[in-house]
């Protein structure tokens, strides 16, 4: 008999795959991308449009100039785009998402070797960039379903660039935030286009957790490090509250700070990666000229990644380590 | 609960069922003169000699290795070189089968008495571990009992490969003689507790160990999760006793001796009629073999064609020695089944997935037993980076296979890490 497949072993393989995985992270972002088409409209839906659009053409004419295999089936291309619109202003000029684009795919991820090899998350190097070269359309916030006639103002404060209401009564100083829990749970306040709906990001972060594509120490560790620094900070069980549900922590936790690319391996890497973001977030939001930390925290923590990694190799079963040098003053 | 990572695997044991019977006898052996670790033996017949079975045909004077017998009566019609799956070349003996199946004269059941005279049988009985590594049993009990002194004998019933039924056959159609040859073992090598390691995905060799034991408190049955590579060595002691077997080192430096469940069973048999290992029990199965599915008591050195023409496995396209994970595979359907092969697989397809580039999911990191560092190993191996590498620990890697598996790119890390031990240097 001929024709026998020889290869080395294992002869199985897992059922999963690259574009399988991307996949479920495109069903997970869907239901706040969806919010984010409901709360702000056509505008909202056409940013999406551009964006993954561009992404998956960048990727594809990237990886036929460069004459490397195709990837765009393995639909990372798609992610990025998803979570690119999912960072914008639903009023973003749309010649601004391709250039967004363009810096996502070409510049940060295929100029470095394309999937896997990239430094920084594609989506938010491209959202700083974005927000440092044009400041005003990247920081234009319309009000929900300003595109229905109902809406008299269109415009108007994020959660982060509102001002909380101080009031007094009965002699004792109270604070009061702009928008109620249920508004900031559903997500019916200004915003980027994704960001908003904190019911659905927290769903479809349970939904990567659970069929075990993420790990949940990263956005445990992000999160809980942030409310605990913000609530020694305040003192105030609301603020922290607030702070979590506002702006870019949820989405940048469950789908930002979990790239596997630009994130450490290991779980004690992933909590010291969590927590270096729950940290520079606190500080940005707190301390910097700018409202929302998210983006700068994540994208630092990606620069840190390699390091963290060297730091937190595993200690293999039974392995015999080698003892320190010790020191050769007084040895001899 | 001692627990290593490890992945869930289908089980495909469709043949646990199957009662072992006897393959029908070969018209032609060929029996190679190496067949596991250790020193190839030399050929003590030369073309033209009558043979019988249990015959000594092969010797050496190396300590790592086991004599081999004849597993038929009739003419050796060559001694021919034969190239191994792992790329060496040795002689084998080919015997033209007379039918009668005459059993050697000289052969005479051992006297066993002490601890030396049981080292002897189980070496001339040519015994390597019948699990699949097949390492040579007499080396295996020939510890120094000063400086490693072995309390507890680990008997290695898990058979976390997908498919295989051949352990869990013996368990069922033998069990007495692995409780005889555990105390055997235990009487002349001193080791005063045993533990009966089998997985919770067979409950009826678990209920009909117990209860055979049950008057005998020197033996346990452990139960362990189904759970591949559960049945690894070093994997098993730690699961079991939670003992560590570190780098470098025997599971007698952590006072475990492994053997394998038909291994026991097989010393026992040896110690009553004197026979060698000249035939064993394998599973035959796989998508490819279309009837005749079952386990067999084959004769060493018959050619796995005759199975598959007993199988009517025409399209197999991937045929493999032992399971799915760990298997090799047959590069010609005329090799033939040795003292290791514990399973002859016939697939109808070859294939794996596409290979596609890391992205550094970790997932070779979670499922590694060992928690071994696959991705970051391959990226050393590339820069051949030996420092590296041997930080790492590659060394450690048991091939297991469990990082390939769950490799969403599906790249070959368990291949990798193999090549990447060739570039460290031995000691």
């Amino acid at each position: 008999m001929n024709g026998l497949f020889v290869s080395p072993s294992p002869h199985r393989a897992t059922s999963m795959s690259t574009a399988r995985i991307m996949l479920l992270v495109i069903i997970a972002l869907l239901p706040s991308a969806v919010a984010g088409c409901v709360f702000f409209g056509p505008s909202a839906a056409a940013v999406f449009a551009v964006c993954v659009i561009s992404c998956v053409v960048f990727e594809a004419l990237s990886r036929k100039i460069m004459k490397r295999e195709q990837t765009v089936s393995d639909l990372s291309a798609v992610v990025t785009g998803l979570l690119l619109g999912m960072n914008l202003p639903a009023t973003t000029p749309l010649y601004i998402a391709v250039i967004g684009s363009f810096i996502a795919i070409v510049i940060v991820k295929q100029l470095f070797g394309g999937i896997g090899q990239n430094f920084a998350n594609p989506a938010i190097a491209a959202r700083v960039v974005l927000m440092l070269s044009f400041a005003d359309s990247m920081t234009t916030w319309v009000v929900p379903y300003w595109y229905t006639d109902v809406v008299d103002v269109t415009t108007g404060a994020t959660p982060l660039t509102a001002s909380w209401l101080n009031y007094s009564e009965g002699g004792a100083e109270y604070k009061m935030a702009p928008f109620t829990l249920g508004e900031m749970l559903w997500g019916e306040t200004g915003g980027c286009i994704g960001e908003t709906c904190a019911i659905a990001l927290i769903a479809g972060g349970i939904f990567l957790i659970i069929t075990k594509i993420i790990s949940a120490a990263t956005p445990v560790a992000f999160i809980g490090s942030f409310a605990l620094l913000t609530f020694i900070y305040t003192g105030s069980a609301v603020e922290t509250v607030y702070g979590i549900l506002a702006g870019g922590l949820l989405i940048g936790a469950f789908f930002m700070a979990t790239d596997y690319a630009t994130t450490p391996v290991t779980t004690k890497g992933k909590i010291i990666f969590g927590i270096g973001c729950g940290l520079m977030t606190f500080i940005i939001r707190n301390f910097g000229s700018f409202p929302e930390g998210v983006s700068f925290a994540i994208l630092l923590m990606n620069l840190l990644t390699p390091y963290i990694d060297k730091l937190t190799l595993t200690k293999p079963f039974g392995a015999k380590m080698p003892e320190k040098p010790a020191k050769s003053e007084g040895k001899e | 609960m001692n627990k290593l990572n490890g992945i869930h695997l289908a089980h495909n044991k469709g043949t646990k069922k199957c009662e072992t019977v006897d393959f029908p006898l070969p018209k032609s052996v060929i029996i190679p003169m190496s067949q596991h670790m250790g020193a190839p033996c030399d050929s003590l017949v030369k073309k033209g000699d009558e043979v019988t079975v249990g015959q000594k045909i092969g010797d050496s004077g190396a300590f790592m290795s086991a004599p081999i017998h004849s597993s038929v009566s009739g003419k050796v019609t060559d001694v021919t070189d034969y190239l191994l799956p792992n790329g060496s070349v040795c002689k084998a003996v080919v015997i033209e089968t007379d039918g009668n199946q005459t059993v050697c004269p000289d052969l005479r059941a051992p006297i066993i008495n002490d601890r030396q005279s049981l080292i002897a049988a189980v070496r001339d009985c040519g015994l390597t571990g019948l699990g699949g590594a097949g390492f040579p049993t007499h080396v295996k009990l020939n510890y120094d009992p000063a400086k490693t002194p072995v309390d507890t004998l680990v008997i290695n019933a898990a058979e976390c490969e997908p498919y295989i039924t051949s352990d869990y056959r013996e368990i069922m159609e033998n069990p007495n003689d692995i409780i005889e040859g555990i105390l055997l073992v235990q009487k002349y090598m001193g080791i005063p507790m045993c533990k009966v390691c089998i997985e919770n995905n067979k409950p009826d060799a678990i209920e009909l160990m117990q209860k055979k034991t049950a008057e005998i408190g020197s033996i346990d049955i452990v139960t362990l999760p189904s759970e591949y590579p559960q049945g690894a060595e070093k994997v098993i002691v730690y699961s079991a006793m939670g003992r560590i077997v570190a780098e470098g080192e025997l599971p007698s430096h952590q006072g475990v001796m492994v053997m394998n469940v038909s291994t026991v069973s097989h010393i026992y048999r040896y110690s009553q009629d004197g026979i060698p290992l000249v035939k064993r029990r394998i599973t035959f199965d796989g998508d490819a073999v279309t009837e005749n599915k079952g386990n067999y008591f084959v004769p060493i050195g018959t050619r796995v064609s005759e199975l598959l023409a007993h199988g009517k496995a025409e399209d197999a396209k991937k045929i493999l020695y032992g399971g799915p994970m760990m298997g090799m595979c047959l590069y010609d359907t005329e090799q033939p089944i040795t003292k290791t092969t514990n399973a002859i697989l016939a697939f109808r397809k070859g294939e794996l997935p596409q290979t596609t580039a890391c992205i550094r999911c970790g997932r070779c990191v979670r499922t590694c037993p060992f928690g071994l560092m696959p991705l970051m190993i391959e990226k050393a191996y590339n820069a051949k980076d030996v420092e590296e590498l041997k930080k790492l620990k590659v060394m450690l890697c048991m091939n297991c296979g469990c990082c390939s598996y769950a490799c969403p790119a599906h790249r070959p890390l368990a291949e990798i890490n193999q090549l990447a031990k060739s570039l460290i240097p031995r000691k």
